[in-house]
């Protein structure tokens, strides 16, 4: 717990810091800043057929991206290159990733790992791994 | 006048509708200045981009193959949706920006106006 004055002097300003504290939470983008946080960007989801992933690598040439499926473990590993910067010329924001990279993605049990298709489009890497047959649901007949 | 003379950044935002800000990097070179945003899953048709007075809005939407009735378990892009305005310079010539979209790479160039273009001066001896 920090010290406040029990009188502040600007109470506009009070005000302004209270409300900024009650949005912080509700704010995607607390800051100017564009997002910088690990890379790829990864969107998990599933039905009850597959599971999808969505990674988002913008700027890459698929066929250097490596998707691997190792003991139920989805790899996405790569590496971003940018242009250098040439001489004479400045830069002045520098917020988009450059390097190597890996993610991993645990995945369900009831995965088959022979059923793996991977596209990349528009800088966004689909990978859909689709659930076993004994664990799709199924419709039983009544004879 | 700000550490930099090009391109200043706007923090002012419609807050009508919430979208994410795309990461950007911004090269200035003699010639005029090129912009790099990622903007991945967006498609052509649905990137705006907006020259107004001198401010320049980068607006995507972002569309993905969602299989019908899939459930998000976690999403880091959280927002279907990027935008990111700029302020420009006086000195760039905003009606020649050229733009390309590639695999989700925005890159804009806006060359510098005449004016602003370095010059070398002759120098004569008579």
């Amino acid at each position: 717990m920090y010290y406040r004055s029990l009188f502040p002097r600007d109470l506009f300003a009070e005000l302004d810091r209270l409300q900024r504290g009650m949005q912080q939470p509700f704010d995607p983008n607390p800051n100017i800043r564009g997002l910088t946080r690990g890379f790829p960007a990864l969107n998990v989801g599933g039905t009850s057929q597959a599971v999808d992933i969505y990674a988002f690598a913008p700027g890459i040439d698929p066929a250097t991206l490596e998707v691997h499926l190792v003991k139920g473990m989805l790899t996405i590993a790569g590496e971003r290159k940018v242009d250098p910067v040439p001489d004479k010329a400045t830069l002045h924001i520098d917020e988009r990733f450059a390097g190597r990279f890996r993610r991993v993605v645990s995945l369900p049990d009831d995965v088959d790992p022979n059923a793996i298709e991977a596209k990349y489009r528009d800088g966004v890497l689909h990978v859909r791994i689709l659930r076993k047959e004994e664990a799709q649901p199924r419709r039983i007949t009544i004879q | 006048m700000s550490e930099n003379p090009a391109l200043t950044k706007t923090t002012e935002i419609s807050r009508d509708e919430a979208a994410l800000l795309p990461p950007t990097d911004v090269i200035e070179d003699a010639g005029g200045i090129t912009l790099y945003a990622d903007l991945p899953g967006v498609p052509k048709d649905k990137l705006t981009l907006q020259v107004e007075a001198d401010t320049l809005t980068i607006e995507g939407e972002v569309a993905l193959e969602l299989p019908e009735g899939m459930e998000s378990s976690h999403a880091e892009v959280s927002l279907p949706r990027y935008r990111r305005a700029f302020t420009l310079s006086r000195e760039l010539d905003s009606s020649r920006v050229s733009a390309e979209l590639n695999q989700g790479v925005l890159k804009l160039r806006i060359p510098k106006a005449e004016h602003a273009q370095p010059r070398r001066i002759e120098i004569r001896v008579d």
